[in-house]
């Protein structure tokens, strides 16, 4: 409490927020089946069965649109309703014969569509929704937006989402610049946002806003010098890396530049232990310009590297599985990218001495 | 002609728009502002639109940076956000965002998500995101002077909401669906996650680390919230034993299913044998990678002596790359009221807190520092499922205790340098 104000008492306790079927079957869930596309049916020890209904959403969303998601939760799921990982909506009926109506009002109220779920027995995966991060719409930060090239790559990969026609689970993530409030560093195909030039120096900014020893410190790469004298920080632009650390702490160091900011493209990070461990994405594009409103050259791009894989991976093969088989020497050609000195590791200070921990939980008692 | 050309763009296509959504909510916060109800910042979407369209035509942000902006008794919860554009979208001056801390697994009524509706139509913009990369609730936009009466409406609903983490605080702990939802789950991760977020509310909410630090609970090795990659303190569900096959099950799923090339052939230690009659698994060579389990979830699953496996370290490129956590503890059992996980966390803190520099997360303290000095401070000794394999170099440190007395070691002593 401060004052009068309740304060630090935390969310709502999640029990409180089940459906009454999710409530009683809690822990004791049995099996799951994906019936088709969005639609997962999971079955209880207790013989009940609730069918959970999954819906792509933009990730911004109105608060009136918010209301008519409770509207249908209401009519449809008693009142409850669940969000993923990967912001999609998900609704949850006891009778199966709802299912299409549901669909339909969702499609026709909201223009969400059903998808976003595999069908992992049979191997056949939809795309989920991608991963990403606020761009223009709020960051100080992005070298890129992030909704609008999210917006403009899901209408090309469409009836990727609604329909079960990937081979493997494909997991996109956009991230607009190297912070990476989304998950790009593992994921399948991604795209996170690059600046090209060290930053423009606002001396009096520095002066007025930033504390130098630790605007210096922030640097990895030790490009940055403190000027004592002049009260303000040096750069050296050989030795900068563009990385945007030091403008995230000081006010002074902006680096955008609207012809040279981009987008790199990276493929074959995992998260998930199946078959292969983890593993980092890789940098297979260095640099894509930013095209707004609708990034052609990029969406054009990834799509293509998406396909590339589709219809060469074997079944349950993801993106870094089905590399390691053919090649990154195939893959380079098959996707028609070129490998560039770019792509070569020069960033000196990659952890060294990462390369012998266990970055899995794969390991035998 | 319209006033956004290029967003405008944006509305055409089949996926959901999320230009569409924001001047769904100008229309209709206006509309609702002039039929008479308390809305503060009515025009605010609309100076978004009016911002975000001059960005698509720049090419760059037209935000600046922070300032410190929050609630009173708080640190962090908030993001500071001020237009660099000025009288050109007065409506944006201030567009701060509050991070509202999600329900544990983001299950949600509708009561609860109308509380929030009903606040943020009053106090902001009307734009949400669901959700924020680390999962919180986002409010996208508001003023200043109308972040402490929010936060206290917030409070006030008959389902209340709290503020998450944000700057060099705990950033709030998310989870998967677990054993809500999934037959997989080897844990409660809902439990554990609502448990860490109520036990440390101060280190959430009063930022006083050297950087952010991440608990992420995944109740199997699929690990649905990527746990090892975005968490410094990743908790992941293992098990033990035996995979328990029902083999009745596994003989329906051999009428239709290759079991040969896309079960068998696809384990990554070949532990699995399929005769078409029996399926055997060589629990002593299984790696728990799920692959089986996800392919036949109606045949096998993990087995009962259950529990976590700990990962430390998970972490996007700034500053010195990016890193998925490794092991640390190979298992924990993960049981009420979890003290073996809470005393690891906070021996952690406790000793990031002392010696970590400013922006430095755990992993990379762990790389100033060596595994060496991280071991002696959780308390635990080496164990080879930390590794992937031994070290390639002989430049070792030796413990006192470890070097044999010696003429050599006394004339060391004598210089000050043993």
């Amino acid at each position: 409490m401060v004052g009068e104000v309740k304060t630090d008492f935390g969310p709502p306790y999640y029990k409180d927020l089940l459906h009454p079927v999710i409530a009683k079957n809690y822990g004791k869930w049995k099996y799951h089946e994906v019936v088709r596309p969005g639609v997962i049916k999971r079955v209880s020890e207790t013989g009940d069965v609730l069918y959970v209904v999954r819906f792509g959403t933009p990730r911004l969303l109105s608060i009136y649109t918010v209301r008519e998601i409770c509207e249908i939760a209401d009519k449809y799921s008693n009142g409850y309703l669940r969000w993923t990982s990967r912001h999609n909506v998900e609704f949850f009926l006891t009778d199966e014969n709802k299912i299409d109506d549901l669909i339909n009002e969702v499609k026709e109220r909201l223009g969400f569509p059903c998808g976003g779920t595999w069908d992992t027995p049979k191997g056949e995966y939809a795309l989920t929704n991608i991963i990403h991060t606020q761009g223009w719409i709020h960051c100080h930060t992005p070298a890129i937006d992030a909704s609008g090239i999210v917006k403009a790559l899901m209408d090309e990969l469409y009836d990727y989402f609604t329909q079960h026609k990937l081979p493997a689970a494909c997991r996109l993530s956009l991230a607009c610049c190297g912070n990476m409030c989304g998950a790009v560093h593992a994921s399948d195909l991604s795209i996170v946002g690059i600046h090209r030039l060290p930053p423009l120096i606002d001396d009096d900014a520095v002066r007025r806003t930033c504390e130098i020893p630790s605007t210096v410190a922030g640097c990895p790469t030790g490009a940055l010098k403190p000027d004592m004298k002049a009260k303000t920080v040096k750069i050296d632009p050989e030795k900068c890396m563009y990385c945007g650390n030091c403008y995230t702490i000081c006010p002074g160091m902006p680096l955008f530049d609207p012809e040279n900011d981009g987008s790199a493209i990276l493929v074959g990070g995992k998260v998930s232990e199946a078959r292969r461990v983890p593993e980092l994405s890789k940098v297979v594009v260095p640099w894509v310009p930013n095209e707004p409103p609708r990034w052609p050259t990029l969406v054009t791009t990834v799509k293509k590297i998406l396909e590339t894989w589709a219809s060469n991976a074997r079944k349950h093969e993801r993106m870094i599985e089905w590399i390691e088989r053919i090649g990154w020497e195939k893959f380079f050609e098959l996707a028609d990218l070129e490998f560039t000195e770019h792509l070569i590791d020069d960033y000196a200070i990659t952890p060294f001495f990462y390369s012998d921990y266990r970055w899995s939980t794969q390991f035998r008692w | 002609m319209s006033e956004t050309p290029l967003l405008d763009e944006l509305e055409k296509g089949p996926w959901p728009s999320f230009v569409k959504e924001i001047k769904k909510t100008a229309e209709l916060m206006e509309k609702a502002a002039a039929e008479g109800k308390d809305i503060k910042t009515p025009k605010a979407a609309r100076g978004l639109l009016k911002q975000l369209e001059i960005s698509y035509k720049d090419k760059k942000t037209h935000w600046k940076h922070g300032g410190i902006v929050s609630v009173v008794g708080y640190g962090g919860g908030v993001i500071g956000r001020y237009s660099d554009l000025g009288d050109v979208a007065p409506e944006v001056e201030h567009f701060h965002t509050m991070r509202v801390n999600m329900p544990t697994g983001w299950f949600y009524s509708t009561k609860a998500l109308r509380g929030i509706c009903d606040v943020w139509e009053k106090w902001g913009s009307g734009l949400t995101n669901f959700h924020g990369s680390t999962g919180d609730i986002i409010l996208l936009g508001t003023r200043s002077e109308y972040l402490q009466p929010c936060f206290e409406d917030l409070g006030k609903l008959e389902i209340p909401f709290d503020l998450g983490g944000s700057g060099s605080a705990l950033r709030t702990p998310s989870a998967c669906m677990g054993p809500a939802l999934c037959e997989f789950a080897c844990y409660d991760t809902l439990e554990l996650c609502y448990d860490l977020t109520m036990t440390y509310q101060d280190e959430l909410h009063r930022p006083m680390w050297p950087y952010k630090f991440k608990f992420k609970c995944s109740g199997c090795p699929n690990d649905c919230v990527a746990a090892k990659a975005r968490a410094d303190f990743a908790i992941i569900g293992t098990w033990k034993d035996e995979i328990k096959i029902d083999q009745e099950a596994v003989r329906e799923y051999a009428k239709w299913m290759d079991i040969e090339n896309e079960v068998v052939k696809l384990c990554p230690t070949g532990a699995i044998k399929w005769d078409g009659k029996e399926l055997t698994i060589d629990n002593k060579n299984c790696v728990r990678c799920m692959h089986c389990i996800n392919k036949m979830p109606k045949a096998l699953k993990p087995g009962d002596e259950r529990g976590a496996t700990i990962l430390i370290g998970g972490k996007a490129p700034f500053v010195m790359g990016s890193t998925i956590g490794w092991v640390v503890v190979p298992f924990v059992e993960v049981k009420k009221p979890y003290t073996e996980i809470k005393e690891i966390a906070e021996a952690i803190w406790e000793w990031w807190d002392e010696e970590g520099k400013y922006r430095e997360r755990v992993a990379e303290l762990i790389w100033r520092k060596g595994m060496r000095e991280f071991l002696k401070v959780i308390g635990k000794k080496a164990d080879v499922r930390m590794v992937r394999a031994p070290r390639n170099n002989p430049f070792m440190k030796f413990e006192k205790d470890e070097i044999r007395p010696s003429p050599y070691v006394e004339e060391l002593k004598k210089r000050g340098l043993f």
